[in-house]
């Protein structure tokens, strides 16, 4: 059980002097919708919450430790990161790809165990990946490397999961595959955050919300409170059209 | 780490081979049946001067040079996420030959050649690693442009030295500019390098394999990516200063043998570097060989060689890959 807290966080945006500062906890079993325009810093809070950039102003706390201050190594075996975009420079096996989600909990002189090779068949096998196992990533499509990118993110076995657009080039069924594996994890007691653009994703999904505006604002509370029409359409600057079906929102943008 | 031991002990015979090679061939040829009486302190006394002072320390500054060529490329290619990138990528042999040259034109021995391209190489990098870090970030393309322009400056720099120097310096100056081995007789300080190089590395292996990925993805699973790239490039740095003060500015081997051994092997750091140091040296040996004996009693520029022997053989591994 760990706790992510943000205590009157700012985030480094270029050309943003400053923002309203965020100080919420994301507790352990929720599932946290970040929603916002682009560019109102969504990658860049996931990024400042895993530590990766340093804030403008306030902290980011993991179970009570300033992530800054943390090695990064500790960081990694609380919290993983699924980013949005990925750099395979070298060629390298699904497999291979899978197993470096290990690295955080192996020293530098051991090499991965037969557990750890385990632990990678049955991730791949979760996200319908293990007839590619021994394929270049390269050979790839683009929702099959995002689904790579899944797996590795599942053999990290972190307690608080920031997903960037997990469901970035993924089809329909494995949208919803995604988001249902990612609400497993929270029901088993981790705590995820995602970026996402879909607002009927979020609406199924999530049960906290917080809306980053373009301007640096910021909003957040329970999706009961934070789904509401007039809140989204000032977010994206968009006309809405709300329908409710099996007891969900549904919005749909109008023309 | 089992699926390694195979290929590397494989490469380790290969090198053992291309060693005994080395000191067969020459001018004199000296047959197998013939080495185990030298190496046992008897046998015909020329042959023992041929193998222990001449033939050997040659065939093992060889091998060390091209060991540590190749390692320096491999972790430049991990460093800079850049498949072309070499030992030379960061102008690292461009400080070097400018230092050598300097020497040469002002007539001094090879001592002080050496001596001197080491400290071009050191001041390259220190010029190349100021720059790039300048007020801004530190980012692999942002060193990487800085490594080629500064590279392409001493580049220049070379070519006016060349152009003002006396004619009968000429030959000299292009020898030590495409890469020679014939001054290097002293194996054991590039072999400790290559040593010592090789068990630093062994607990980064996996590190590296994650920074191969992007330094974001590397630090989102542990790994304290500053520090590493900083011990990384200083060490590349130096061993490649070490290879071109002991035998010039060779070209290919870095480029080269990390790539074909990625090819065959995979891209496991851990396999790859030993892998680099093995394949790498043999490859220099064979060429050096060759270099001293096709046109014998006249030597050609070893660095002709390798590339001459690498630039097919990558090609081949290259068309032949998935």
């Amino acid at each position: 059980m760990t706790v992510l807290r943000a205590h009157q966080l700012v985030i480094r945006i270029p050309g943003r002097a400053s923002g309203y500062p965020l100080d919420l906890a994301f507790e352990p079993g929720q599932t946290w919708g970040v929603l916002g325009p682009n560019g109102a810093g969504k990658s860049t809070l996931l990024h400042t919450l895993a530590g990766l950039h340093a804030p403008r102003a306030g902290q980011v706390s993991l179970d009570g430790d300033d992530v800054g201050h943390l090695s990064r190594r500790a960081v990694a075996k609380k919290l993983g990161l699924l980013f949005q975009d990925r750099h395979d420079g070298f060629p390298a096996t699904v497999t291979e790809t899978t197993l470096i989600g290990r690295h955080p909990f192996l020293s530098p002189w051991q090499s991965e165990t037969a557990e750890d090779l385990a632990m990678v068949d049955e991730a791949l096998a979760t996200l319908g990946l293990s007839e590619l196992a021994d394929r270049l990533v390269s050979t790839l499509s683009g929702g099959e490397r995002q689904r790579v990118a899944l797996a590795t993110l599942l053999t990290q076995t972190p307690s608080v999961w920031l997903a960037d657009e997990p469901t970035n080039h993924l089809d329909l069924h494995h949208q919803v595959e995604t988001m249902a594996l990612l609400s497993k994890q929270a029901c088993r007691g981790g705590t995820v955050v995602m970026c996402l653009h879909d607002l009927n994703l979020a609406a199924r999904w999530c049960d906290h919300i917080l809306l980053l505006y373009a301007n640096g604002d910021a909003c957040w509370g329970t999706a009961a409170d934070m789904l509401v029409p007039e809140a989204l359409e000032t977010l994206y600057d968009q006309a809405l059209t709300v329908a409710e079906i099996d007891g969900s929102p549904v919005f749909v943008p109008r023309a | 780490m089992q699926r390694s031991i195979g290929p590397l002990a494989l490469l380790a015979v290969l090198a053992a081979a291309s060693l005994l090679l080395a000191v067969m061939v020459g001018s004199v040829a000296i047959p197998f049946s013939e080495l185990t009486a030298v190496a046992l302190g008897q046998g015909n006394p020329l042959h023992q001067t041929l193998i222990f002072e001449l033939r050997l320390p040659r065939a093992l500054a060889a091998l060390a040079t091209g060991g540590l060529l190749a390692v320096a490329g491999a972790l430049m290619q991990v460093l800079l996420r850049n498949p072309l990138a070499d030992p030379y990528v960061l102008g690292i042999s461009g400080g070097a030959a400018v230092g050598a040259l300097l020497a040469m034109l002002a007539g001094l021995g090879t001592f002080v050649v050496s001596g001197s391209a080491f400290a071009g190489a050191l001041l390259s990098t220190l010029l190349v690693f100021g720059l790039a870090h300048g007020t801004g970030s530190w980012t692999p393309t942002r060193l990487l442009l800085t490594g080629v322009v500064v590279a392409a400056g001493w580049g220049a720099v070379i070519t006016l030295m060349l152009a003002v120097s006396p004619a009968e310096q000429l030959p000299g100056m292009l020898y030590w500019l495409m890469g020679d081995l014939t001054y290097a007789n002293s194996p054991a300080a590039p072999l400790l390098v290559l040593l010592v190089l090789c068990l630093l590395l062994l607990p980064l292996g996996r590190s590296l394999n994650v920074l191969a990925r992007g330094s974001l993805q590397a630090a989102a699973l542990g790994v304290s990516v500053r520090p590493l790239e900083w011990l990384v490039y200083i060490m590349a740095s130096l061993v490649t200063a070490v290879a071109v003060t002991t035998a010039g500015s060779i070209g290919f081997v870095g480029l080269i043998v990390p790539h074909m051994l990625r090819l065959v092997l995979g891209n496991d750091q851990r396999l790859i570097l030993p892998a680099c140091a093995l394949a790498g040296g043999t490859l220099l040996v064979l060429a050096d060989t060759l270099a001293r004996t096709i046109i014998a009693p006249e030597q050609l520029p070893v660095g002709v060689i390798t590339a001459l022997l690498g630039v097919p053989a990558f090609l081949f591994l290259l068309y032949r890959s998935r």
